[in-house]
């Protein structure tokens, strides 16, 4: 498309709605050429930000530009660079408590702060990064003011910037503020927890700590570990093999028991079907927290299920529901069955009420019995649907906090250890942090969790059809 | 949602199709009426097993005697006291504010959820440009992890801008939690906006509409299914989370619902809390059920397409 063919200055003309390809053409205006053939004035905006703009006369856009570089140096230099370097060593003073001062006295100095300290720091080079951004486009726009002047004699107004905001370039204020609500809310809390990982922030350095590089993983994957946090390598590999063995049982435990129900209500000697779905759909609307706080009562020592036994005679003492090991392992597997196999009914139903007429038809005339029938076609299809489901439903239990902080609490506990016989990675990082305020070990659990479910969903996503081929059924 | 999802769910409208009928040979019969009762007495155990719970709930939030230890599956003694004490009652715990509190947490996170949502699927669904590819990869991988990996820093970024102290500041910090990550939720309402023929957008940018035009005048009025849907998402986050809420609501004035119930079930409170709790659970079950169930409804609309005919 040549520039001529233009018939409103400033406003593209190429009007198809999207282009074939995901990918947007490659800018005229990139930094690479801005430098390559910007002319001094572009050049100079590179350190005077908003110069080349308001040279051809886009005052309001330069003016934005240059107000938005003063603001950020004038803040940098009066608060950013201590931020960043507190980055170095979390804070000038590290060590509080009762000290000598220069003067001989005998004071009482407030330890740093270095959360603060390390929190500034991380927002500052945040801020940085997005002025970084902002840079690139003042040089950009400056090119692209400078190459429109030629071309057409003017750059484009603000009116027809303001319109193209509305057009054209309609991302850019749609995407901020989701993009800000994320960057705050997700990415800086993610970067933030990933540095703890490196620091001594635990119990003992409950206010200032300092950066103690790998020690923290030494920790978690020695033998030996630390009797004083609760932790060592055979406890990890005992609650990271406990995850697993729980994810693998709640996702496909429930699978497999919610098809077989789901096919027993299909049956076609089964009377009051929807009566039956009704029944077992119910559980699903009860707020899951409330279910599960309401079976966890029922199932404790002094609960109404032991009692009705004790009643009925058929126990002297209570059952060990949440006490011992491998009775609280069975509890929330099975109490898991409660939650999750209406939603497989759900779905199972609705996806064999689709399969193809034909295909039984076919099966029937060649005399395919009940059971192959099943096995050829009822099940390829089910798992045709329903696999990339299963491996998000998969990496959903790894995180699965409810059942099991609301169940079992991660209980039962060893003595010297400080993650419960059920406790799953997710609830295990949650108790060091929260309950035992041993932040840098829980970060390092939440990085190792972060890399199972990393691997997990890569795999999930890089094969699930809908997204190698996102555009493919239009 | 996979296409193949989608044709699936869009079955869930139609008629029930056949499931093959087993062949009749001779003495199938008899047979094939064992196999009646047998599926009839496990599913009547199987609904057994999976009422009781909500059941006993119901009961015992009627019961006359509130201490946790009973003897007995039902109540032996009716009365409405618990749901009038629930409200009433406030000198321990104030569940009239923590229900008026999540009320007002779930509105906005409702509207805010919903403005993200809405345009950050139009943006991926219909606009095209640079980093878009890497924007959705981004989306993904942050999907995939719960807030609470990192409530701890959460909660720091909250302390240090002075929204963790009295409890209207973390009703603040609460809309914020729930609802500033919102916008990486957006693949449903993408997935919905991308059945939207293209064409339509084409005929309106040949008129001389803008894409705001086309995403205020065309998209939006076709998504209304799904907005509905993604509303009430929003709408019952609160309602339903606990442990984001436990984490940044540290004092029992700031508490919100599901807290408050998670409360009354602790070794201080259980003694006089028990029965209260089970009034409580009824309480906000039903409409959040009535909800949940409405959502379904919509769900199910906006899958079976966009535009009809």
């Amino acid at each position: 498309m040549t520039q001529t063919a233009m018939a409103v200055p400033g406003r593209d003309t190429r009007r198809t709605a999207q282009p074939r390809s995901g990918r947007a053409d490659p800018s005229r205006y990139s930094l690479g050429a801005a430098f390559a053939h910007g002319d001094a004035l572009t050049r100079a905006s590179a350190l005077v930000m908003g110069l080349g703009n308001i040279a051809r006369r886009q005052y309001v856009k330069g003016a934005m530009f240059l107000v938005g570089e003063v603001a950020f140096v004038v803040l940098l230099l009066t608060r950013g660079l201590t931020s960043l370097k507190g980055l170095l060593h979390l804070g000038p003073v590290t060590k509080g408590g009762q000290q000598w001062d220069a003067n001989g006295n005998f004071v009482n100095v407030n330890p740093t702060n270095s959360v603060q300290v390390l929190l500034y720091g991380v927002v500052w080079v945040f801020l940085v990064a997005a002025f970084v951004v902002m840079w690139a486009a003042a040089v950009r726009s400056a090119y692209k003011a400078q190459v429109l002047t030629k071309e057409r004699g003017q750059a484009p107004s603000i009116a027809s910037d303001v319109k193209d905001l509305a057009d054209d370039r309609l991302y850019a204020p749609l995407l901020s503020l989701p993009t800000l609500g994320v960057v705050v809310i997700t990415i800086i809390p993610l970067v933030f927890m990933i540095l703890l990982a490196f620091t001594d922030y635990d119990k003992n350095h409950p206010v200032a700590f300092n950066w103690v590089g790998l020690q923290n993983f030494a920790t978690v994957f020695s033998r030996a570990g630390s009797t004083a946090i609760g932790v060592n390598l055979g406890i990890f590999m005992r609650v990271l093999a406990w995850t697993l063995v729980w994810a693998f049982f709640a996702t496909f435990l429930n699978f497999f028991l919610g098809m077989f129900m789901a096919m027993v209500i299909l049956r076609p000697g089964t009377r009051l079907k929807n009566m039956w779905r009704a029944f077992f759909a119910m559980s699903i609307a009860v707020p899951q927290f409330v279910s599960l706080l309401a079976i966890s009562q029922m199932l404790q020592p002094q609960g109404i299920v032991n009692q009705m036994l004790k009643n009925w005679g058929l126990i002297e003492t209570s059952m060990p529901f949440f006490t011992n090991a491998w009775w609280a392992r069975a509890t929330v597997i099975i109490v898991n069955l409660w939650i999750g196999i209406p939603f497989t009914i759900m779905q199972v139903t609705g996806i064999l009420q689709n399969v193809p007429g034909e295909l039984y038809e076919a099966a029937k005339i060649d005399g395919a019995s009940w059971w192959q029938t099943y096995r050829k076609i009822t099940m390829p299809f089910i798992f045709f649907v329903m696999t990339p489901y299963l491996i998000v439903t998969f990496t959903n239990n790894i995180n699965n906090f409810n059942v099991i902080y609301l169940l079992s609490l991660g209980e039962p506990t060893k003595v010297g250890s400080s993650a419960g016989q059920t406790d799953l990675l997710i609830t295990w990082l949650y108790k060091l942090t929260a309950d035992q305020g041993n932040f840098n070990i829980g970060a390092v659990i939440g990085i190792l969790t972060f890399v199972v479910l990393a691997v997990v969903a890569l795999i999930t996503y890089r094969n699930s059809g809908s997204y190698r081929n996102e555009e493919g059924f239009r | 949602m996979t296409s193949q999802a989608r044709t699936a769910e869009r079955g869930v409208l139609k008629p029930p199709s056949t499931v093959v009928r087993s062949s009749s040979k001779g003495g199938m019969h008899r047979r094939r009426m064992v196999g009646d009762v047998v599926t009839h007495v496990f599913l009547s155990v199987m609904a057994v097993l999976w009422l009781v719970p909500i059941v006993w709930v119901l009961m015992e939030s009627f019961n006359k005697n509130t201490s946790p230890f009973q003897t007995t599956f039902f109540p032996t003694k009716y009365t409405f006291d618990n749901y009038v004490k629930l409200f009433t009652d406030t000198s321990v715990m104030n569940f009239k504010a923590m229900f008026m509190r999540t009320l007002v947490i779930a509105i906005f996170v409702c509207i805010i959820t919903l403005f993200f949502v809405l345009c950050v699927g139009f943006v991926m669904s219909r606009l095209r440009f640079r980093q878009r590819r890497a924007f959705m990869n981004v989306a993904l991988i942050l999907g995939m992890f719960p807030g609470i990996m990192a409530v701890a820093a959460i909660y720091f970024i909250l302390k240090a801008a002075g929204l963790t102290g009295a409890p209207a500041q973390v009703t603040v910090a609460l809309v914020i939690v729930y609802s500033a990550g919102s916008g990486v939720g957006f693949y449903v309402m993408k997935g919905f906006m991308d059945t939207i023929p293209i064409s339509l957008d084409e005929a309106a940018l040949l008129d001389g509409c803008t894409r705001a035009g086309v995403f205020r005048r065309i998209i939006l009025p076709i998504t209304k299914p799904m907005m509905v849907y993604t509303a009430l998402v929003g709408f019952l986050t609160p309602w339903l989370d606990f442990v984001m809420a436990k984490y940044i609501a540290r004092t029992q004035d700031s508490y919100t619902v599901s807290l408050g119930l998670w409360q009354m079930l602790q070794k201080e409170y259980i003694a006089q809390w028990y029965a209260r709790f089970a009034a409580g659970a009824v309480i906000i079950s039903i409409p959040i059920a009535v909800l949940f169930i409405v959502m379904q409804r919509f769900y199910q609309t906006s899958m079976s397409g966009s535009v009809k005919g």
